[in-house]
């Protein structure tokens, strides 16, 4: 960071790199609270705003007036060094926000599905979204009190996941626990990376 | 952007009300920069300490100028200002056309050249 410098010509400062990974994950799972866990600031909240052409799936009718729709996503800073700074954001719950997604998934390393097993239908989007896409992931169940525990290998064969995918139990709301889900993650899309440019180079 | 004070005649404005000047009115009507694509992660910093007012220049120009003293990503910028995403691309489009800040476009993931970004995050992760 620069601090103090009066002057600043441009180019003379190298910019740091931005990177990022997305949270997603059915409405109340947690995506927020994950983001806020590991992220050196509280999250923060920005809105995209869309105009009549980008809502073509929303029922106008009887609601002339009504010609933008806001999508708010949360997301929080990572700062890794000096050059690299990561960036965590929560998708946008909501399943017709498809093209906000596609923004959000642009070039992001990879991406964490959180699971409740009390409404695990509700992270069927997120992974259905993802493998379309080839955006590596994990499944990070996360860990409600009151919730029947299941095995790991129960929740893949319920998801119907490709084995690959690491599947595995956190606690959201612990650093420890959200840190020790992006590194499983980061690791993945290393393994993913290097698997993809061998069969390339095979080809 | 807000009314300040707490004079009778202003108090039937709250936040429900909306922003009493529109994000459309501060870009002057345009959707799109003048320049530049400005992703949501894009990195921008300030190439002066400050500006003094300009033609063309409004207060949000200036309020992200003194914002980007210290690095942001275009979505920290819009969650700071409390303004949409879209706004804060137009604003910066100005911005840029002045050169009054420098941009880092991020990554592609294809465009990583090997594995040591993923090195980096998962290192930085557990030194956090």
């Amino acid at each position: 960071m620069d601090y103090g410098h009066s002057e600043r010509p441009a180019g003379a400062t190298p910019l740091p790199t931005a990177i990022k990974i997305l949270v997603a994950g059915g409405f109340g799972v947690g995506k927020t609270t994950m983001v806020g866990a590991v992220s050196e600031t509280r999250p923060l909240r920005t809105e995209e705003v869309l105009t009549e052409s980008g809502v073509g799936i929303d029922d106008l009718s009887g609601v002339e007036s009504k010609t933008t729709t806001t999508v708010a996503m949360d997301f929080g800073r990572i700062t890794i060094s000096d050059d690299l700074v990561l960036y965590l954001f929560g998708t946008p719950g909501q399943d017709r926000f498809w093209f906000v997604w596609d923004e959000l998934a642009l070039g992001a390393l990879g991406a964490v599905v959180l699971a409740d097993t009390r409404r695990l239908a509700d992270c069927f989007p997120s992974i259905d979204y993802f493998e379309g896409r080839g955006t590596p992931f994990v499944v990070a169940v996360n860990c409600f009190e009151g919730a029947r525990q299941y095995r790991l290998d129960e929740v893949q064969a319920a998801l119907n996941l490709d084995p690959g995918v690491p599947v595995l139990l956190c606690d959201a709301r612990q650093r420890e626990s959200s840190k020790e889900v992006l590194i499983t993650l980061m690791e993945h899309a290393m393994k993913t990376r290097e698997a993809r440019r061998r069969a390339a180079a095979a080809e | 952007m807000t009314v300040q004070g707490e004079s009778s005649e202003h108090q039937w404005v709250d936040d429900h009300a909306g922003p009493v000047v529109r994000p459309y009115a501060m870009t002057r009507g345009r959707a799109r920069p003048v320049t530049g694509t400005f992703d949501l992660i894009s990195l921008v910093t300030a190439t002066r300490s400050d500006v003094t007012p300009e033609v063309g220049l409004g207060p949000e120009h200036l309020a992200i100028v003194g914002l980007c003293q210290r690095i942001q990503s275009v979505a920290e910028i819009a969650a700071h200002l409390d303004l949409p995403v879209g706004t804060i691309r137009v604003l910066l489009g100005d911005l840029a056309a002045r050169s009054l800040v420098q941009v880092r476009e991020p990554h592609t993931t294809a465009g990583l050249p090997d594995n040591s970004v993923f090195e980096a995050v998962i290192n930085g992760l557990r030194a956090l």
